[in-house]
C-alpha cells in the first residue's frame, strides 16, 4: 500500500524541540558538566606533560587529546566511557516518555507520519551530540592555544574535526540504541537500566569477555605457532563487537599520525616504512575505515530496530 | 456531494486470536454530533484509532471526508482532530508554545497560527493563563487547551474520547458548553463517553458497542422506543383515579409505573398527554400535572444492556 505524503514532514520540527528541551533539561546540563570538568581536566594534565616532555612536535594538539596524566585518563579515553552516558541520557525516554506524558497519540494524531516522530527524535539529539562535541573541541583547542601558546596545524584540524566526526557516529550508536530501548520497554527508568547494562557490559566487561571466548573458540597448539595469531584474530574479531574497542582503534589512529596499524603486524610487512613517519590523514582514514563503517552500521541497525518496533506498535495513551 | 463526514463499513480489528472489533458500520453525518457508548472492552477506542488511521483494521474500509486514514493519513489528519482521555502536554512548556509546536506541526504559517492560537485561547478562555506552563493546569484547563487545538487546527471532525472523566460539575459544564459551539460551527463531533448525562445532553444520535460491534445507533428515543420503555416519558400526577389500570389500554403506551401517591410515569413510543387527560377526567378524577420529559438515556442504556447483556 502506497502511502501519500512525505515521511519526514514535520521531522525537523520535532528535532528542533527536542534538541531544545534537550539544552534546557537539568538531567542534560548536569552530565555535560560532568563531561566537561573531566574533558577540561584531562587536557590540563596533558597539557603539564606536553610541557614538560615536548620539544617539538607537528602534531601536539592531537596530542592534547591522548596524552593522560595520573590520576585521569586521556581526553580521548575519557570521551569513548563517558560519551555513552550523554547519549543513553538523550535517548532512554524518548519514546516512551511520550507514552508516560501521554503525548503520543495527541503527537500522531497530528498530521504527520511515525517516521517523522523517531527521525526528529534522533536527529534532535545527533544535533544536541553534534553541538555539545564541537563546543568540547572548540574548548580543548583553545586551552591548547592558552597554554601551549601555538595555534593548531592544519592536519591538527583536520584529523581533530576527522575525529569528532566518528566521535558523533560512536555516539550515534549509543543513542540508537537508547531510542530502541525507549521503544520495546515502556517504563523509561527500565529502559535506561537495560542501556546502561549494556553500557557496563560493552565497556566494562568486554575487554575480559572477548579473550575469554576466543579462548575457547581457538584454542592455541603449542606446536603450531599461527594459532597464537588465529586466537588474536578471533579476539579482536570478538572484541570488536563492542562500539567502544572499534572507537578506541578509530581514536587511535586518527590521534596518532604515526600509527598504520590496528592489527598484528609481522616484520616483513613493515619493510621500507620509516617508523615514527606520519601517515596522511586520508591514508590514516582508510585504514579505520572498516570500524567506522562498522560504528555506522551498527547505529543504522539499532535504529532500524527501534523503527520497526515503533511501526508496530498500537498507539493507546 | 455526500454530506456523510465519516464513512466506516465492516471494521474489523483482529488481535491474534482475540477480536477487538467485529465488523462495525458507522456512518455520521456532517454537523453531526454522534455519541459512542458501551462497556468498557467494547471496542469504541480500538474504532476510534482505525478512523485516525492510527492502527489498521484488519478488514473493513473507513473514509473521513471521503479519504481514507490508511493511503491519505496526512490529508486525513490534516481535517481532523483528537481529544484523548487525560490529554497529555509537554509541561515545561507553555500552553501557548504546546498550540505553536502542534501548529509547525500541521504546517500553518506562522503568522496565521499566532492569529488563530490567539482565537482559540481566548474561546476556551485560557488567554489569562496561555503563558504558564502546562504543569500549572488544572484537568479541566488541559482539557480546554485541547479543544483549543483543536479550534486553531479548523478541524472539521473531532473525535473526543472521554473529554470530561475526571472533572468537577463546573469544568464539564464548561467543557460541553465548549463542545456544542464547535458542533454550532458545524464541526462533526465524536464522542465517546460513560457518563451517560454528558452524552445525552449535546449528542444528536448515539452508538452503542457491545462485544465489538455497534449494538444499535440512533437518537435517544429510537433507543428508547426500541428496548420497550417508549421515547416518552410522560409524568402524570392526579386525584381520584388509578391511572395504571385506566392508561394501559390506550394505544401507544408501553408501560406505566406508579410513583408515591397520585404519581404515575407513563412511558409511550408517542406523545399521549391528550389520551392521558381524557382518561383521568372520564374516570372522574382532577388533573394536577401532565409533564412530559424526554427518554432518559440511562435508563435506556442500562434496560438495552439487561437485555442484550455484555461480557465486560
Amino acid at each position: 500500500m502506497t502511502r501519500k505524503g512525505s515521511p519526514f514532514k514535520g521531522a525537523m520540527t520535532i528535532a528542533m524541540k527536542e534538541a531544545a528541551d534537550h539544552m534546557t533539561s537539568a538531567r542534560m546540563h548536569l552530565i555535560m558538566l560532568l563531561v566537561m570538568l573531566s574533558a577540561t581536566g584531562a587536557v590540563y594534565g596533558a597539557i603539564g606533560r606536553i610541557t614538560e616532555t615536548t620539544a617539538e612536535d607537528p602534531f601536539l594538539f592531537l596530542k592534547l587529546l591522548t596524552i593522560a596524566r595520573e590520576p585521569l585518563p586521556s581526553f580521548a579515553a575519557l570521551l569513548g566511557f563517558l560519551l555513552p552516558l550523554v547519549a543513553i541520557a538523550l535517548g532512554f525516554d524518548a519514546v516512551n516518555g511520550e507514552y508516560a506524558r501521554r503525548t503520543m497519540s495527541r503527537l500522531l494524531a497530528q498530521p504527520i507520519y511515525r517516521d517523522a516522530v523517531l527521525f526528529g527524535k534522533f536527529l534532535g539529539a545527533m544535533i544536541v551530540l553534534a553541538v555539545a562535541l564541537l563546543t568540547l573541541w572548540l574548548l580543548m583547542t583553545g586551552l591548547g592555544i592558552l597554554f601551549l601558546g601555538l595555534p593548531p596545524s592544519a592536519a591538527d584540524v583536520v584529523r581533530g574535526l576527522a575525529y569528532m566526526a566518528a566521535t558523533l557516529a560512536y555516539a550515534g550508536v549509543w543513542l540508537a540504541l537508547a531510542i530502541a530501548f525507549s521503544t520495546m520497554i515502556r517504563s523509561p527508568a527500565t529502559s535506561a537500566l537495560a542501556a546502561l547494562s549494556v553500557w557496563l557490559v560493552l565497556t566494562v566487561f568486554w575487554g575480559m569477555i572477548a579473550p575469554l571466548v576466543a579462548g575457547a573458540v581457538a584454542p592455541i597448539d603449542p606446536l603450531d605457532p599461527m594459532t597464537m595469531v588465529t586466537q588474536y584474530e578471533t579476539q579482536q574479531a570478538i572484541a570488536r563487537l563492542s562500539p567502544q574497542r572499534l572507537y578506541g582503534e578509530v581514536a587511535a589512529i586518527l590521534l596518532d599520525p604515526a600509527a598504520r596499524s590496528i592489527s598484528p603486524l609481522f616484520f616483513d610487512q613493515l619493510q621500507g616504512a620509516i617508523v615514527g613517519a606520519p601517515l596522511p590523514t586520508l591514508q590514516s582514514l582508510l585504514v579505520v575505515w572498516p570500524q567506522l563503517s562498522g560504528m555506522v552500521a551498527a547505529m543504522i541497525l539499532l535504529f532500524t530496530l527501534a523503527y520497526v518496533a515503533f511501526q508496530r506498535q498500537e498507539v493507546r495513551a | 456531494m455526500s454530506n456523510r463526514a465519516i464513512d466506516a463499513k465492516g471494521l474489523v480489528k483482529r488481535y491474534g486470536s482475540t477480536i477487538a472489533v467485529a465488523g462495525v458500520d458507522l456512518a455520521v453525518n456532517a454537523g453531526e454530533v454522534v455519541g459512542l457508548l458501551g462497556p468498557n472492552g467494547a471496542g469504541k477506542t480500538t474504532t476510534i484509532l482505525m478512523l485516525l488511521g492510527l492502527t489498521e483494521p484488519s478488514e473493513g474500509s473507513v473514509r473521513i471526508l471521503g479519504k481514507d486514514p490508511l493511503r491519505q493519513p496526512l490529508e486525513v489528519k490534516q481535517e481532523v482532530g483528537y481529544l484523548p482521555d487525560a490529554v497529555g502536554f509537554y509541561e515545561t512548556m507553555t500552553g501557548r508554545e504546546n498550540l505553536a509546536y502542534t501548529a509547525r506541526l500541521a504546517g500553518i504559517p506562522q503568522d496565521l497560527a499566532r492569529e488563530r492560537i490567539g482565537a482559540a485561547l481566548d474561546k476556551v478562555r485560557l488567554s489569562g493563563v496561555a503563558d504558564r506552563r502546562v504543569a500549572t493546569y488544572s484537568r479541566g484547563m488541559r482539557q480546554r487547551l485541547g479543544l483549543a487545538e483543536l479550534l486553531m487546527r479548523n478541524c472539521r471532525v473531532a473525535i473526543l474520547d472521554e473529554p470530561t472523566s475526571g472533572l468537577d460539575p463546573q469544568s464539564t459544564q464548561e467543557l460541553l458548553a465548549l463542545i456544542q459551539s464547535l458542533s454550532q460551527h458545524g464541526m462533526t463531533i465524536l464522542l465517546a463517553s460513560h457518563m451517560l448525562n454528558v452524552v445525552q445532553s449535546i449528542c444528536h444520535r448515539v452508538a452503542l458497542f457491545n462485544k465489538g460491534r455497534i449494538g444499535f445507533i440512533g437518537t435517544i428515543e429510537e433507543l428508547a422506543d426500541r428496548i420497550g420503555g417508549g421515547a416518552f416519558v410522560i409524568d402524570v400526577e392526579a386525584e381520584g383515579v388509578d391511572l395504571s389500570t385506566l392508561s394501559a389500554r390506550t394505544d401507544g403506551v408501553k408501560s406505566v409505573v406508579p410513583g408515591r401517591r397520585g404519581h404515575w410515569l407513563v412511558e409511550a413510543n408517542r406523545d399521549v398527554r391528550p389520551e392521558l387527560a381524557r382518561l383521568v377526567v372520564e374516570g372522574g378524577g382532577s388533573l394536577r400535572n401532565l409533564d412530559l420529559r424526554r427518554a432518559q438515556l440511562h435508563q435506556a442504556y442500562n434496560r438495552y444492556f439487561a437485555e442484550v447483556g455484555h461480557d465486560a
